[in-house]
C-alpha cells in the first residue's frame, strides 16, 4: 500500500532495497528461529492428530485391554449403533454452518458498506463492532440463553413468546442468531479492510461512465472485494464446521443441537471412550479439511500465502 | 501510522462528483441529504445491534431478585447484591479468575517469546522452504480443537496432569501460535529494516542496532499481538473445560458456565450476567483504548494487505 512504501522511503534514503547475505547461509539460522514454533506445533497438534488415527482403531474395552479392531468404530458410527447420532450431529452442524456463515457474510458485508462511507462516529463505530467479538463466547451464549428465555428480552420486545429452547427450530435459530451476532461485527471489520484496499479511482471512472450506486457495487465493488471476502468465508467456514462452545452452553445440544464437535467431547471426555471418540474426531477432522480443500480448490490458489515471497522481493 | 492514514482518507464515492454538478439541480441535495440521514441511521442500527445484549447483560446484573425478570431497560433500584454473589464462597469466582490470569498470562508469554522469535525470521529471512513453513503454520491454525481432544486428554490423563495448569496452557500456546506468527510477522513486515542497516554502518553491532532501533518501532505490534493472544486464549472454553474437573485449575468461562443457583433447576443468570461483567468489562475498556491497532492487527492476519 501507499503507506507502506512511504514508511519504508524514508527508512532507507537511498539504500540499496534488502541485503541479500541471507538468500545461502541464512537458511540454517532462519531454521533455527522457527523450530521452537515448528516443533511446538508438531508435538501439540501434529502428534495429537496421527494418534488419535492410531487410537480410532482399537475397541473400547472398560476395565480391559483394547483390540485392534481395525475400522470397527467407523463402521459403528457411519451405518452401526452409533449411525443416527452422527448422521444427525453432521447436519446439525452443515446446518448451522450454512445459515451462520451465510447470515454473518451478508450482515458483515452491509455493515462494512456503511463503516466505508461514515465519516463521523467511525471511532463509536469501530468501538462497538469489537464488542461483541471481545465477549467470550460462553459468556456470550449464557447472555443469550437469558435474552430468549420465555419471558426473556427478546419475546418481551418482539411481542412474541417463543420457547426459543424448548423444541427443535426454535433452538437452532436460537444457536444460529447468537453465532451471527458474535460473528458478523468481526465479518464487517475483514470486508472492511478489503473495502479499504479497492482504489478511488476506479470509482470515479465507474461514476464518470454514468455508472449508478448499484451498478458501481456489482461491476467495482463486488468483483475487487472477492479476493478477502473470500478468505473471510474460509475462515469463518472452518469456524464454524467445529463449533461447541456456543450449541454446547446455550441448548446443551437438547432438541436436534447436538454438532459433530459436542459428539466427540461426549464419547471421548465424558463416556471415555477413546478409541469410539478418536473415529469421531477423525471423522470431524477429514469433514473439515475436504471442506477447506474443495473451497481453495474452488477458490484459486490466490488464498494460500504464496504470494508472501513476491512481496518481500518487490 | 498507517491506520490514521486511512482513517483520514475520504471515503469512496460520497461527494468526489463535483466535475458533473455544475448545474446541480436541488433534488440532488435532497438526495444527498437523505444519504447522508440514511447513513447515519445505519451507523445507529450498527450500534445498536453490536451494543444492546452488552448492555443487558450489564442491566440484568444490576436487578435483584425481584426485578429480574421485569425487562424494565433501566434497574429501577440498582444493586450490587449479583457480583457479592459471584465473589461469595460457593462460585469459587476469584479462584478462577486467577485461574484465568495464570492460565492466559503464561500461554501469551510463551506464544509471544516463540512466535517474535519466528516471525522475525519469517517477515524477515529467505530461506528454503519458507512457504512450506508458513503454510503449515497456517494449516496448524485450522485444525479443529476436537481432533486433538481425545489423545490429548489421554495422554494428560496418564500423566496425571488433569486439573493442572500445563494440560491447558500447552495445548493453548499450540493453539494460540499461529495467530501470534501472522499478525506478528505482518507488523514487522511493515517495519523499516533499512535502519537496522544504517544503524550498523554507524558502527551499532547486529543486536544494538536490533535493541535500541527495531524493537522500540515493533513493540507496539507486539504488544497488539500479545493482547489478541491474550484474548483469544482468556476466551477458550472446549480445552479448558475438557482438561479441567474440579476448580483447582478452572478458569472463569468454564467457571461462569457451571455456576450453580439457589435451586438446581433454577440456572442463576443474574448471578452469571454479573460475572459475565466482570470477565468482559476489562476486555472491552482495553480493546476500547486500543480499537485502531487492533482491528489493524486483526485484518493484517488475514488479509496481509
Amino acid at each position: 500500500m501507499t503507506t507502506t512504501s512511504k514508511v519504508r522511503a524514508s527508512g532507507l534514503p537511498g539504500a540499496p532495497p534488502l541485503p541479500k547475505r541471507h538468500k545461502g547461509g541464512g537458511t540454517w539460522a532462519a531454521w533455527y528461529l522457527v523450530a521452537p514454533a515448528l516443533l511446538l506445533l508438531a508435538a501439540v497438534i501434529g502428534y495429537p492428530l496421527v494418534k488419535a488415527i492410531y487410537l480410532s482403531l482399537f475397541s473400547d474395552t472398560i476395565g480391559g485391554t483394547s483390540e485392534f479392531i481395525g475400522l470397527g468404530n467407523y463402521r459403528t458410527a457411519l451405518t452401526g449403533d452409533g449411525a443416527g447420532d452422527f448422521w444427525s450431529a453432521l447436519r446439525v452442524t452443515g446446518l448451522f454452518t450454512f445459515f451462520s456463515v451465510a447470515l454473518e457474510v451478508a450482515i458483515g458485508l452491509a455493515m462494512a458498506l456503511v463503516m466505508h462511507r461514515a465519516f463521523r462516529g467511525r471511532g463509536l463505530v469501530r468501538a462497538s463492532v469489537l464488542v461483541p467479538w471481545a465477549i467470550p463466547t460462553a459468556v456470550t451464549s449464557v447472555l443469550w440463553r437469558w435474552m430468549l428465555q420465555p419471558e426473556g428480552i427478546v419475546n418481551h420486545l418482539t411481542g412474541g413468546s417463543t420457547l426459543w429452547t424448548g423444541s427443535q427450530w426454535p433452538s437452532r435459530a436460537a444457536i444460529v442468531i447468537a453465532d451471527t451476532w458474535k460473528t458478523s461485527p468481526f465479518l464487517a471489520l475483514l470486508i472492511l479492510a478489503g473495502l479499504q484496499l479497492i482504489p478511488d479511482e476506479l470509482y470515479e471512472a465507474a461514476r464518470v461512465d454514468g455508472a449508478g450506486a448499484w451498478r458501481r457495487f456489482r461491476s467495482v465493488t463486488l468483483p475487487l472485494l472477492m479476493p478477502s471476502l473470500m478468505v473471510a468465508v474460509l475462515f469463518r467456514l472452518l469456524d464454524a464446521l467445529r463449533i461447541y462452545d456456543l450449541p454446547q452452553l446455550l441448548t446443551g445440544g437438547a432438541n436436534g443441537t447436538t454438532t459433530l464437535s459436542m459428539l466427540v467431547v461426549q464419547s471421548s471426555i465424558q463416556q471415555t471412550k477413546f478409541g469410539y471418540g478418536s473415529a469421531l474426531s477423525t471423522l470431524t477432522f477429514l469433514i473439515i479439511f475436504g471442506v477447506a480443500l474443495v473451497f481453495i480448490r474452488f477458490m484459486g490458489t490466490s488464498l494460500l500465502p504464496a504470494d508472501d515471497e513476491e512481496g518481500r522481493t518487490a | 501510522m498507517a491506520t490514521t492514514v486511512h482513517s483520514h482518507r475520504r471515503p469512496v464515492g460520497v461527494r468526489s462528483g463535483r466535475p458533473m454538478t455544475a448545474r446541480r439541480p436541488p433534488s440532488r441535495v435532497v438526495r444527498r441529504r437523505l444519504a447522508t440521514v440514511g447513513t447515519v441511521l445505519s451507523v445507529l442500527g450498527i450500534v445498536v445491534f453490536c451494543i444492546a445484549p452488552f448492555y443487558w447483560m450489564i442491566v440484568s446484573s444490576l436487578k435483584g431478585p425481584n426485578d429480574i425478570f421485569n425487562n424494565d431497560l433501566w434497574p429501577s433500584a440498582p444493586t450490587l447484591v449479583n457480583y457479592r454473589a459471584v465473589f461469595s464462597g460457593e462460585n469459587n469466582f476469584s479462584y478462577a479468575l486467577r485461574n484465568s490470569v495464570v492460565i492466559a498470562g503464561t500461554t501469551t508469554l510463551f506464544a509471544m517469546v516463540i512466535g517474535v522469535i519466528s516471525a522475525y525470521a519469517f517477515a524477515r529471512l529467505h530461506f528454503r522452504g519458507k512457504r512450506l513453513a508458513l503454510g503449515a503454520v497456517l494449516a496448524a491454525s485450522m485444525f479443529p480443537g476436537v481432533a486433538l481432544l481425545t489423545p490429548l486428554f489421554q495422554q494428560f490423563s496418564n500423566w496425571g496432569w488433569i486439573d493442572q495448569y500445563q494440560s491447558v496452557v500447552i495445548p493453548d500456546i499450540s493453539f494460540a501460535l499461529p495467530l501470534a506468527i501472522w499478525v506478528l510477522s505482518s507488523f514487522f513486515r511493515e517495519l523499516p529494516w533499512g535502519l537496522e542497516e544504517s544503524a550498523m554502518v554507524d558502527g551499532a553491532s547486529k543486536g544494538q542496532a536490533f535493541r535500541l532501533v527495531i524493537l522500540p518501532l515493533a513493540a507496539p505490534g507486539i504488544f497488539t499481538s500479545a493482547l489478541l493472544v491474550f484474548i483469544s486464549v482468556w476466551n477458550e472454553f472446549l480445552i479448558a473445560n475438557a482438561m479441567t474437573l474440579t476448580p483447582a485449575a478452572q478458569p472463569v468461562t468454564v467457571a461462569i458456565a457451571k455456576f450453580t443457583g439457589s435451586s438446581q433447576y433454577q440456572q442463576p443468570f443474574s448471578t452469571q450476567m454479573a460475572a459475565g461483567v466482570v470477565v468482559t468489562v476489562p476486555l472491552v475498556i482495553l480493546v476500547w483504548i486500543l480499537q485502531r491497532r487492533i482491528v489493524s492487527g486483526l485484518t493484517a492476519g488475514a488479509l496481509k494487505g
